[in-house]
């Protein structure tokens, strides 16, 4: 009698668990995506380092986006839709960045996710936002895995100048104007660095003769600036974050090492360097923006140091309205020139945009985008490159002089040519871009 | 030949840091047998407090003094609010104790302070000595790091074995029953022995976070390397502490110049496990480990 | 009840296994899948407190290095899924990875076997910092700073269907992996349960109650010591293993030295010892930065400021727990339980 119970219990477990359950499988087809739009929203979100050691600069690009987001939903929105933009914090942590996918995707429920940052930290996510088929859109990085690849990776877009191209660019005028330099490469140890040295070692092969490269986690770069030395070197080129341009000068300082500074242009913000550096030492370094006197760079957006430039002019403008505490800095120029594009991209898509609509309307008209960057993007069916060029700078008392014209290129063995037509796009008059939907 | 004295004199420095830190370990161990896993977080708290007089334009040095004295004010009250009840009571429960004030540091000091990187000044100038056409990598600040652990150090001395208040501070740790019985208050020397170390450590905590970047977390490598410093010169001894703590400091300074800085912590793993297994008490072991 | 309690202690962690089983299909299938995701992290914290919950509790050894064993198995794993169209199946990677744990615990715990107290938790919070380093170093193979993506395979079709014959839900990946997860959980603290009541378990026990009386009654202390990491090593390598599925990506960062402590508070919370506090603990780690980030909005901070709020909670109930009940949650459970009974 009392052996059947267990049984009997085994019995009834099976029962209610199956009891759930169903007969055959049908299949169906979806018809377009449209997770996180509404008739009157539209939902985006991405992952930002607001705190850690990219957090200087990079945390303020978000503010950017959230300005120009606003000033948007102020006329209306986009064929009805006001945008909303989630920000999350992953503390430039790829596992980090993991979760907060997660979150994102499955909890929040975005409809894409935009701008998001970082070549370690985003490179922990790329594969899963495209098997989960959400928009990967303008990640927030040069590498080329975002652009390079649309066959494995067709709802990812880069939107800045790859690394590859801003290395050949770099490594094509040092060749020109600094032959006999004796070159040495200051890399952050991942995709990052190695985009970038591989553009340069395509000009500069014979000239580099050392290559330091640094772990984000470890703010110790005395080894580094050391080893640098040892070898002699005379120009240091940098795909660093803005922290350790920060630290490589200071480490200079100390072990009197003073080579000439090429810094890419995701570290090289004068402003931000000149303020981290200001606060280190009460004696030494009293002007901080002044110890990146002399040090070259690159750019390809007009930035706060050129206050008459019509999108300058513009994200002032926006930023006076609707931007949070603080003053517009390159990064939420930044910030607001991504956005912008992706308010050309969602009028692109049409009114009833889907997931997979934004992604072909992209493909099919980006390339004719105007916007703020000097050259143009690269956007097809073959590419999901961003912005073709940059322009080479040197900083003198926090203000960038151009030393080049735009120089544009593309991948491998592309020429460089001089082209600046995009850099006389100007912006609309009620600064909204008026894309017409992609046919 | 340059690189092999930058090494050496950053080792230098460090290791003077290092030191200071393991005396902190050690002035706690001595006391009350429990070793302060927390102590890195109480130096990163004090640091935090003297960037924020710094910051709102007060000067340096009296940042500096505020932070050794909320060190000391910290450490006191730790001692007899949270670990008093634990003292010669399980081993497990202390070092459990002090992992959870690790924990609770650490994200106080987020929530409080923000987790962002934040530059820290340092005085002395941060450039090299000019030596004829050649620069060393000593920098004034270096210079005061290494006299500033030194002068702690004879303070630490003359304390101890030259005043009444250190030998009945040396007696509680010696021997708490017959030191109650002779009239001294134990319960207060030992809380001056947690705050005392506690200054110490955050008089470390300044000098790493001096030049460089300052955020929560920039104190948890060395906990481990000040441990392994302690052990280096046997947890009973306070020499043996700043001895450990100068080797710990050049020999990782060589790993991380000629090797790799990632293996640096594997390093420090190496000695440490050399050290416990051949020499359990250390270099200067007064002590010898019980054996089963 | 008191039959149940009277069988025979494998029969009746393996009728309480049965039933775990069907809680967690219910569960399961009845949430969405961002809570499915919780779940699949509730399981590797888990088996990984479990197993740090048999080495502290029973046989007292203080490890705070487990989070490096974690990423160990997490690397592992890693390694093993690099190839797209990899032969092995997952659970077999998953074994392999926990066997390749098994190896250095048994390497750390020979070093670790004479070790005491303060002197064993300094040795593994040197581990716990220097793991992480070796990926760093070896950046070519083991992925740098960035770590090695983890690309789970794709679900065999079988299963896919039978899931869906037996509850009318198809089998996402999320959820593939919260049940791979909690199987794991279920097989693991019944082997535990068992180890823990069996002779090992008690010799383990005797270790650390009193290592003179136990060398005098002829126990090797050093065998049983090693034999109690080697066995909690090994539930950190299958949890780092799922952690890696789960997160896709084996990096250095995702095993800093808060990930050992942590888990050390968790096991702290739910009782030493007790595989229940394991579970505790777990659901703790995994469901409560969550709940606590949204009140932290709530109260006006900023995301980043409310997410440490989690953190500060632990912490303090750990000083809290050991200063006022060194048991525990589950072990005041059991008080309050045997104090109602008693009265």
């Amino acid at each position: 009698m009392k052996r059947w119970i267990p049984g009997t219990a085994l019995l009834v477990a099976i029962s209610v668990t199956a009891a759930c359950g169903a007969g055959g499988r049908e299949e169906d087809e979806p018809a377009g995506s449209t997770v996180g739009i509404t008739e009157t929203s539209i939902k985006i979100g991405g992952h930002f380092p607001l705190t850690g050691v990219a957090a200087p600069g990079y945390s303020e690009i978000p503010s950017g986006h959230k300005a120009y987001y606003d000033y948007v939903n102020a006329q209306g929105g986009i064929n009805g839709r006001k945008i909303e933009f989630l920000v999350k914090d992953d503390a430039y942590n790829p596992t980090n960045t993991s979760q907060v996918t997660n979150e994102l995707v499955l909890n929040d429920e975005i409809f894409a996710m935009v701008g998001g940052l970082g070549t370690p930290t985003h490179g922990a996510v790329v594969d899963y936002l495209n098997d989960a088929k959400v928009p990967d859109l303008f990640v927030s990085s040069g590498s080329l895995q975002w652009g390079d690849f649309p066959k494995e990776k067709p709802f990812t877009f880069g939107w800045q100048p790859d690394y590859e191209i801003e290395g050949k660019i770099i490594g094509d005028w040092v060749k020109d104007n600094m032959p006999d330099a004796k070159v040495g490469l200051f890399l952050q140890d991942d995709d990052f660095g190695r985009d970038g040295e591989k553009g340069v070692r395509r000009y500069l092969e014979d000239q580099i003769v050392a290559v330091a490269k640094y772990s984000p986690g470890n703010t110790d770069v005395a080894p580094q600036m050391a080893q640098l030395q040892a070898a002699g070197v005379d120009l240091v080129l940098g795909f660093n974050v803005p922290s350790y341009t920060a630290l490589s000068q200071l480490v200079s300082l100390r072990i009197g090492f003073k080579p000439k500074w090429f810094y890419s242009n995701v570290g090289s913000d004068p402003a931000l360097v000149g303020s981290l550096l200001a606060r280190f030492s009460e004696g030494a370094v009293t002007d901080g923006a002044s110890m990146l006197d002399g040090v070259m760079t690159t750019e390809y957006l007009p930035g706060v140091d050129a206050p008459d430039d019509p999108w300058t002019r513009l994200w002032q403008k926006v930023w006076d309205e609707h931007g949070a505490d603080g003053e517009l800095t390159n990064y939420r120029v930044y910030g607001m020139s991504q956005a912008y594009t992706f308010v050309q991209a969602l009028q692109a898509a049409g009114e009833n945009p889907t997931r997979e609509s934004i992604v072909a309307a992209i493909e099919k008209s980006g390339a004719s985008f105007e916007g703020p960057g000097l050259a143009p993007f690269r956007y097809t069916k073959d590419s999901h490159l961003g912005i073709s060029g940059l322009s080479v700078l040197e900083i003198q008392k926090g203000v960038g002089k151009a030393l080049t014209p735009v120089l544009v290129t593309d991948l491998g063995d592309a020429p460089i040519e001089e082209d600046d037509s995009a850099a006389r796009d100007a912006p609309p008059e009620n600064g909204l871009p008026n894309v017409k939907p992609a046919q | 030949m340059q690189q092999l004295l930058t090494t050496v004199l950053t080792g230098l420095t460090l290791g003077m840091v290092y030191a200071a830190f393991a005396l902190a370990l050690v002035l706690i161990w001595r006391a009350t047998r429990i070793v302060n896993f927390a102590q890195a977080p109480m130096a990163m708290l004090t640091t935090y407090v003297a960037l924020v007089l710094i910051d709102a334009g007060y000067s340096y040095w009296l940042g500096f003094a505020v932070a050794l004295l909320s060190g000391l004010v910290l450490g006191a009250l730790v001692e007899r609010f949270v670990v008093r009840p634990v003292e010669g009571k399980s081993e497990i429960n202390a070092v459990i104790l002090t992992l959870g004030l690790f924990i609770v540091f650490h994200a106080l000091a987020a929530l409080v302070f923000g987790s962002r990187f934040r530059s820290f000044p340092a005085p002395f100038g941060l450039r090299g000595f000019q030596v004829g056409d050649t620069t060393i990598a000593l920098t004034g600040f270096g210079v005061f790091t290494i006299l500033a652990v030194a002068a702690v150090m004879v303070g630490l001395v003359l304390l101890f074995r030259g005043t009444d208040l250190g030998l009945r501070m040396r007696a509680s740790a010696f021997n708490q029953e017959v030191s109650r019985l002779l009239g001294v208050k134990v319960g207060r020397m030992l809380t001056l022995g947690w705050a005392l170390a506690a200054l110490v450590g955050s008089l470390s905590g300044l000098l790493i976070a001096g030049g460089g970047l300052v955020h929560p977390s920039y104190m948890d490598g060395v906990v481990v390397y000040g441990f392994v410093a302690a052990v280096l010169g046997g947890l009973d001894s306070p020499v043996g502490a700043v001895i450990g703590g100068v080797l710990l400091g050049l020999s990782l300074s060589i790993v991380s110049g000629y090797v790799g800085s990632e293996l640096v912590p594997l390093a420090a793993l190496v000695i440490l496990m050399a050290v416990l297994l051949l020499r359990p008490g250390g270099l200067f072991a007064s002590v010898r480990e019980r054996r089963v | 009840m008191s039959r149940f309690l009277a069988m025979p202690t494998t029969r009746r962690h393996l009728l309480l296994a049965l039933g775990a089983l069907v809680v967690v299909v219910l569960v399961l299938e009845n949430t969405s899948q961002f809570r499915n995701a919780q779940f699949a992290a509730m399981a590797y914290y888990a088996i990984a407190a479990g197993g740090l919950t048999i080495l502290t509790g029973l046989n007292g050894q203080l490890s705070l290095g487990h989070g490096a064993l974690m990423a160990v198995g997490a690397y592992t794993t890693a390694l093993l899924l690099q190839e797209p169209d990899s032969a092995l199946p997952l659970v077999l990677v998953l074994v392999l990875a926990t066997v390749v744990t098994l190896v250095v615990g048994a390497l750390v715990g020979v070093a670790a076997a004479r070790l005491h107290g303060p002197y064993l938790a300094g040795a593994t919070l040197a581990l716990a910092v220097a793991i992480p380093g070796i990926p760093l170093y070896f950046s070519e193979t083991l992925g740098g700073d960035q770590g090695l993506r983890v690309r789970m395979p794709d679900i065999p079709v079988w299963l896919d269907d039978a899931v869906y014959f037996v509850t009318g839900q198809g089998l996402t990946p999320t959820r593939f992996l919260a049940y791979l997860g909690w199987l794991g959980v279920i097989v693991v603290f019944v082997l535990l349960a068992n180890l823990a009541r069996s002779r090992v378990g008690r010799t383990w026990q005797a270790v650390r109650d009193d290592e003179v009386a136990a060398e005098l009654a002829g126990i090797d202390l050093g065998r049983a010591r090693v034999l109690a990491f080697v066995v909690s090593s090994g539930c950190a390598g299958l949890a780092g293993g799922l952690l890696a599925l789960s997160t896709r990506l084996a990096a250095p960062s995702g095993f800093a030295l808060t990930l050992s402590l942590l888990l050390l508070s968790a096991v702290v919370l739910g009782g030493l010892g007790s595989l229940t506090g394991a579970l505790v603990g777990a659901a703790l780690l995994a469901f409560l930065p969550q709940v606590v980030t949204g009140f932290g909005a709530d109260l006006g901070l900023t995301d980043v400021q409310a997410a440490e709020i989690a953190p500060l909670i632990y912490g303090l109930v750990t000083v809290l727990v050991v200063l006022l009940a060194p048991a525990g949650l589950a072990g005041g459970l059991r008080k309050l339980i045997h104090w109602r009974r008693g009265t």
